[in-house]
């Protein structure tokens, strides 16, 4: 069983009791205080697989315009218990973002603003451990909505899929020997991570597919990889 | 909100039995889904686990083992369902299941999968055991892997092409750097052959042989041909052997095991696109049969024979719980009797020498038609060469026959009651004895002569000169098609045998020597149904020998309608699965497996499906009569 090494940045629980302290909004504190147990085994995690869609990759510009959540546990994942929401974007919607996820902007024409679905949102991630594929996108533009509809700070850890395999492939010995002799690095993206675990392939591009396609990655992940008894708390970031 | 469940509808509306859902009970089922992965070698569901749910295997692949947790019961994959015949009986495990590749499994709930079976009676037909027969050639094809996995999904490497004027050594050294054993040999040609495809380099060329490393060793070594020396003077010259890509694996194994190949270029359409290896094939697949017949084609004595014979109902009765197709599973019975033919020539030819002159051993009948089954005796006869002399080969070629039908008796296939054998001089003879034989039979067919010799309308050669056997029949074929009086002698013959229905569609029971009430399946189904099939047959000038292969070539004539060929082959498939199974059962019960079924015994829908097959062959054969009448006889026959 392979084990991640720990990374040597501030703890989570110091910066969550804190923040638990400061709150203001009680959604967001009890979402912070439920979150699971750093040492709760996996097999025994409640996680939500959560993908969105963006106008953009800068959080600070661009927009979410979709959302999918899917609920599992490490024995199961229940696509019919998920959701999906299509958001209206307050900056509109550009051109070049539309071809990249087939939503048109008909389609988002009677969509709402994220601040009235906030709450569903909100309660579907609480009391489980959220798990993306690359994290630096889902945080940082959950966060920024939350900020800017509630005037409150959203930060926690999540398990990130992608960095699981960044880990495995890009900074391994062998992945830096393969670097070193100049043949292409591993691709870490979903769908090509998804492939190495013969999982199969999957119309992307769409939050609530993509939401899926990252809890069953993260399934196979855990089987390859990791022992059902790890505690949640040393994969998450 | 809302949820998007479309990858797993649509996945699985492309797959038996979902795709007989409407929309909204699929629907229903994929809103029931859960996910979980597993990797090769996990196990999905152990012995005696209590069972709430039915799953689908979305990728991947599963094996199902036997109660003792170590026999094979069965393969599964992308799109199969396993577990729905535990839930139905007591909602435990029964067959162990573990992922043999790395598997996406979706669970569906009991509830759920019962609710939808309630309201689609399509959906229950599949799943409901009681219920499966109507479906049962279909389900049949989905769960034998070896039938679903396409010669195509088997390719691991392109072919080496090479043209024929390339150097042995040059070619060899291609071989080596690509690691392959064997090199296909192409020549220019003209793009309007039949056979041209476009090479690499688009150039119109054809296949004209192969070259294999084993060529390399024995013929470049062993008869030392100069290195420098091209392909086209070592390659295999004789027609090539090729399979499609969209056969079946077990298709192409079959083929290679029939023409005792080793190597079997997969073509897409004329392309070339990938060889299979035996050694590959067999090793993807030693549980069933295919193993047995390339065993019987190396074994070096008779008492290896008469042993390896043993297997032949062991494997016939795995092949039967492994749900194989009833037309696989008598193909493979027959090409097992005939690889016992074939091998115990070449014994004979050991022991008495290599032949005076070229001959061939033919076998007639169900084994012609890749018909047999379990009790099946032998029927074969020889054709020699017509420079046989009696006074000079006369006592080899008795030996020879005598060796090899008495052997074949020791292996299981009784003798012939009606003496068509080898051994009997009657059916020794050169070729054109034989073409006399059949030009009298065909040119003056009395009934009573060919109630004898129908038999002989099924051939096929099991060892030695090929050609012979394919000239009588296209001899038959020609000749047959062109004199009525012959068909309709043929078709009188067919109508001998009338199936066990009485007046108000009754089965007309017979008493056998235990006093069951009994009907023989073979001599009141599926015999007359292939003998009216055959007369049809032989109108058209198929030179085709298995009754369904018929069917397929009496389909592109205007003799019968589609309704009715519909019709006919649903029968033979039907009454060829029963007879197989009944005969299965016997032998795992250790019983003599006979043909006779007993009606009182089968369920109300199983009644319905067996009265409905021997409808059609009362039909066809009224049909027969009317199509082929008796010039003359008529109103002594009407």
């Amino acid at each position: 069983m392979k084990r991640v090494r720990q990374h040597k940045t501030p703890s989570w629980s110091d910066y969550l009791t804190a923040r638990i302290a400061q709150c203001q909004h009680p959604r967001i504190a009890s979402l912070l205080s439920q979150l699971p147990d750093p040492a709760t085994p996996l097999a025994e995690t409640p996680m939500v697989a959560m993908d969105f869609e963006t106008t953009g990759l800068d959080a600070n510009h661009n927009d979410i315009i979709s959302i999918g959540l899917v609920p599992f546990s490490l024995d199961r994942i229940q696509p019919a218990a998920g959701n999906y929401w299509l958001l209206a974007p307050p900056s509109g919607l550009k051109r070049s973002s539309v071809t990249f996820h087939r939503i048109t902007h008909s389609e988002l024409e009677d969509a709402p603003d994220l601040a009235l679905v906030l709450d569903d949102i909100l309660n579907a991630l609480t009391g489980r451990l959220v798990v993306v594929h690359y994290r630096q996108l889902e945080r940082s533009f959950l966060h920024n909505a939350v900020r800017d509809r509630l005037g409150e700070q959203l930060l926690f850890p999540m398990l990130d899929t992608m960095s699981i395999e960044a880990h495995l492939h890009r900074q391994s010995w062998w992945a830096r020997l393969r670097r070193w002799s100049g043949r292409p690095a591993t691709s870490i993206r979903l769908h090509e991570s998804r492939q190495r675990y013969h999982l199969p392939p999957y119309t992307g591009h769409h939050a609530y597919v993509d939401a899926l396609a990252t809890a069953e990655l993260l399934q196979a992940q855990i089987r390859y990889h990791f022992s059902p008894e790890l505690p949640c708390g040393e994969l998450w970031r | 909100m809302s949820i998007e469940l479309y990858e797993i509808e649509q996945h699985m509306a492309r797959f038996e039995p979902f795709s007989r859902l409407p929309a909204p009970l699929l629907q229903a089922v994929a809103n029931a889904v859960e996910i979980s992965y597993f990797k090769a070698g996990e196990q999905i569901l152990t012995r005696d686990q209590p069972l709430e749910h039915v799953c689908y295997i979305r990728s991947g692949a599963v094996e199902l083992y036997q109660r003792d947790g170590t026999t094979l019961f069965n393969r599964l994959g992308e799109g199969d369902l396993f577990g729905y015949t535990d839930l139905a009986r007591k909602r435990a495990v029964r067959y162990p299941v573990t992922a043999i590749e790395d598997s996406l499994i979706y669970y569906i709930d009991a509830a759920t999968f019962e609710q939808v079976a309630d309201e689609c009676e399509e959906f229950a037909e599949f799943v409901d055991v009681s219920g499966r027969l109507k479906h049962v050639f279909e389900q049949q094809r989905q769960s034998s892997p070896l039938l679903s996995t396409k010669a195509r999904q088997l390719v691991q490497m392109k072919p080496l092409l090479a043209t024929a004027s390339m150097s042995l050594s040059e070619a060899a050294s291609m071989m080596q750097e690509q690691h392959v054993t064997c090199v296909l040999v192409t020549e220019p040609c003209d793009s309007t052959l039949p056979l041209a495809f476009l090479d690499d380099e688009d150039h119109p060329v054809m296949l004209v042989g192969i070259v294999t490393d084993r060529d390399m060793c024995t013929r470049v070594v062993a008869e030392a041909i100069s290195p420098q020396a091209s392909l086209r003077e070592i390659m295999t010259s004789r027609r090539i052997i090729t399979t499609q890509a969209s056969d079946s694996a077990y298709e192409a194994m079959l083929k290679m095991l029939d023409e005792r190949i080793q190597h079997l270029p997969i073509l897409n359409g004329k392309r070339p696109i990938g060889v299979l290896q035996l050694a590959d094939l067999l090793r993807f697949e030693t549980s069933n049969n295919l193993f047995l017949i390339n065993t019987i084609l190396r074994q070096p004595s008779t008492e290896g024979l008469v042993r390896l014979s043993q297997d032949v109902r062991r494997d016939f009765v795995s092949m039967v719980e492994q749900q194989s197709g009833s037309d696989m599973i008598s193909r493979a019975l027959s090409l097992t009797g005939r690889a016992f033919v074939h091998r115990l020539c070449e014994l004979a030819e050991e022991q008495f020498g290599p032949p005076p002159v070229p001959y061939a051993m033919m076998v007639l009948g169900s084994m012609a038609r890749e018909e047999v089954t379990i009790t099946s005796d032998q029927d074969n006869a020889l054709i020699i060469a017509d420079s046989y002399q009696e006074s000079l080969h006369g006592d080899y070629f008795k030996q020879l026959a005598e060796f090899v039908t008495d052997h074949m008796a020791e292996c299981g296939y009784a003798y012939c009651s009606g003496e068509i054998m080898a051994s009997n001089a009657k059916w020794r003879q050169p070729l054109s004895v034989w073409r006399h034989y059949f030009s009298d039979w065909i040119a003056t067919p009395t009934p009573e002569h060919l109630l004898e010799s129908s038999i002989f309308f099924d051939l096929a050669c099991a060892h030695g000169e090929e050609s012979f056997v394919q000239e009588l029949r296209e001899l038959i074929a020609q000749q047959a098609s062109s004199n009525p009086r012959f068909l309709a002698a043929m078709a009188r013959n067919a109508n001998n045998r009338t199936p066990p229905l009485g007046f108000f569609r009754t089965f007309v029971m017979e008493q056998d020597g235990a006093e069951r009430r009994s009907i023989n399946l073979k001599r009141r189904g599926t015999a007359p149904l292939s003998d009216v099939i055959r007369v049809h047959a032989l109108a058209c000038g198929s030179t085709q020998q298995s009754t369904l292969g018929r069917l397929d070539d009496i389909a592109h004539t205007q003799l019968v309608t589609a309704e009715m060929i519909k019709r006919l082959r649903y029968a033979f498939e039907y009454l060829s699965t029963l007879r197989i199974n009944h005969q299965a059962a016997a032998i795992s019960q250790g019983e003599a497996p006979d043909n006779s079924v007993e009606p009182d015994t089968f369920s109300r829908s199983e009644r319905h499906h067996l009265r409905e097959a021997f409808e059609t062959l009362r039909d066809a054969q009224k049909f027969l009569g009317f199509r082929y009448p008796l010039k003359g006889n008529r109103e002594r026959h009407s």
